[in-house]
């Protein structure tokens, strides 16, 4: 049945709706590759049971002529949205054996429009990571290898189970969240395609808060056709979230395919920086080419303050989260260890409970919050955040997308990077900055790498505007053929 | 500005987590080689710059104060480490 899990989400639903095959089919294919695929740690929590159970009820709506969108299509969800009544720990100890009495809004959408869940992903602890080596469960392992080596290399993070899922073939999409750049940056180490919404396209209820200014669900797919697909069904306005966007849905798989003739896209010069690899240099010229070749106009454009925007991220992101993580106290779920008193309660709990990179990040929160230091470091940070926003907005004026590289290098080896937080933070040099700003950003696979290793390009788009991302991402997706799927060893 | 063990010490108090005295050294110098990094903001003019603390330029929005929820202890409580008839239970706070 392998054949059925190598479907892209699109095929399957068009197999589905052909009467090819049932959802009870395609979710017993997925079922059979998700075990036999422990060795990539990417899923946490398998549900077969619902999976089968969600897959026949699919298949009975089907035949009374109710089918969904997204009828019958098996997914993997990221272990950071709540699931009524399925584990649901962001990777944290301190969350251990939390099965939430609600559904996440993203998640309620998907299975609103049909939607089969496989399991729960592995991820970066709290989404604190870029490669996936905070988790509680141990770090999800690249389904790529570099050519003649059995190395094994991260999967980037935060959402590093989501893309080595879809990579691997152990699901036909899956969602994922994007506070600095950890929907992207994994889709490009696995050779996937991730979108990051705007702010407030997706509703962030019931998805674990890291950074609420910053944080934004999207999909992980393998083809921009499927990634619109599925964020059609994920976004949509929902009043639990005062901050979700109360706005229509575009058709966001009708953009795919369409002409980008006349689009500007400006290529910004700050993304030019030191010690990137001369592949990636050169596929970003490519895909310079590729859309000239479509015909938009390419135009240089300039953002000033892009290098600004990672040591305003590690002020804002941490600040936010050491307040966000001020719930888990040991009081009313979760893990709790019990101390002398209240407060050695609350203190033994968190130090037990909470990982290495989260307890940093909570303490450069609580500092950069503290009584003297809150406007040298975090209001400075908070106006250096409406600069990066302005850059944009000017650069908007001129044109109506920006192509640049997702990440500065292709998935690096695990335990590179482990011992030295600057190093593992600048993965996000060319993502965070569409976070602060709240654009939409897409990574799509474009190449590879001389050792084999995929490559991606990100597309930036204006507030709201993923239609155009889509367009000029399927237009990629033409020219660069990426074809690629990771050779299996597992 | 760099970040001594003291300081550390008081700002895990203050973020409620016990790290050991042996963690504090370490943590110190790990804390101030990100804030030297961070120091980089200094370059950029922030003269009259509002802050920006929000991604949506939309106004919040404004909803009737009624209650719309609730009534259903045992799925409140469902994940409490600690539950005494529909209480949870926490360690003394008053002594």
């Amino acid at each position: 049945m392998s054949e059925l899990t190598s479907l892209t989400l699109k095929a399957a639903l068009d197999g589905l709706a052909a009467k090819s095959f049932s959802a009870a089919e395609l979710t017993q294919a997925h079922v059979e590759a998700v075990e036999a695929a422990r060795a990539l740690n990417a899923y946490v929590v398998e549900t077969p049971e619902k999976a089968l159970e969600m897959a026949r009820a699919s298949d009975d709506r089907r035949a009374r002529g109710e089918a969904g969108p997204l009828e019958g299509a098996p997914l993997g969800i990221k272990d950071l949205f709540c699931t009524e009544g399925v584990s649901s720990t962001a990777a944290s100890k301190i969350l251990g054996g939390f099965k939430p009495t609600y559904e996440s809004t993203v998640t309620a959408n998907l299975w609103r429009d049909g939607a089969v869940m496989l399991g729960k992903l592995n991820m970066d602890e709290f989404a604190m990571g870029s490669s996936n080596e905070t988790s509680a469960y141990g770090p999800v392992v690249n389904p790529w290898r570099k050519q003649g080596s059995n190395a094994d290399l991260t999967p980037g993070g935060s959402s590093g189970g989501s893309a080595a899922a879809v990579a691997a073939e152990l699901c036909l999409g899956a969602t994922a969240t994007d506070t600095g750049g950890s929907i992207r940056q994994p889709a490009a180490f696995t050779g996937t395609v991730g979108i990051k919404p705007t702010y407030g396209r997706c509703s962030r209820w019931g998805v674990v808060a890291f950074a609420s200014s910053l944080d934004q669900a999207g999909p992980i797919a393998r083809t921009v056709e499927d990634a619109a697909i599925l964020l059609k069904s994920m976004a949509g306005h929902d009043p639990k979230d005062s901050t979700s966007l109360p706005v229509e849905i575009p058709d966001f798989p009708a953009f795919v395919g369409k002409s980008v003739k006349g689009l500007k896209v400006g290529v910004p010069k700050e993304y030019r920086v030191d010690g990137m690899p001369a592949e990636i240099e050169a596929l970003w010229s490519k895909g310079v080419e590729w859309l000239k070749e479509a015909g938009c106009e390419i135009v240089e454009v300039s953002l000033p303050h892009t290098k600004y925007a990672l040591p305003a991220y590690y002020i804002i992101a941490p600040a936010e989260a050491s307040s966000n993580l001020a719930r888990y106290d040991g009081m009313r779920y979760g893990l709790r260890v019990d101390g002398a008193n209240l407060t050695d309660t609350y203190e033994k709990t968190r130090a037990e409970g909470f990982g290495t990179e989260v307890k940093r990040r909570i303490l450069i929160g609580t500092y950069v919050l503290s009584a003297g230091y809150y406007d040298a470091y975090y209001l400075k940070a908070l106006k250096v955040r409406r600069r990066i926003a302005d850059d944009f907005d000017q650069a908007f004026q001129k044109i109506d997308a920006l192509l640049t590289p997702t990440a500065p290098s292709a998935a690096f080896a695990l335990g590179d990077k482990s011992d030295d937080p600057v190093a593992m933070y600048l993965n996000d040099i060319f993502t965070v900055t569409t976070n602060l700003a709240g654009l939409p950003g897409m990574s799509l696979p474009a190449g590879v790498d001389a050792s084999g290793l995929p490559l991606g390009l990100q597309l930036i788009g204006r507030p709201l505007d993923e239609g155009s991302l889509f367009s000029l991402g399927g237009a990629i997706e033409k020219a660069a053929e990426f074809r690629g799927r990771p050779q299996k060893w597992w | 500005m760099s970040i001594d063990a003291a300081t550390v010490r008081k700002v895990a108090r203050l973020a409620r987590i016990a790290e050991l005295e042996d963690r504090l050294d370490p943590l110190s110098k790990e804390l101030s080689s990100i804030l030297a990094w961070i120091e980089q903001l200094n370059e950029v003019d922030t003269e009259g710059v509002e802050p920006m603390t929000s991604a949506v330029k939309t106004p919040l929005p404004m909803r009737e104060d009624v209650v719309t929820d609730g009534g259903d202890p045992a799925r409140v409580l469902a994940n409490a480490p600690k539950v005494v008839s529909n209480f949870y239970v926490v360690p003394k706070v008053v002594e």
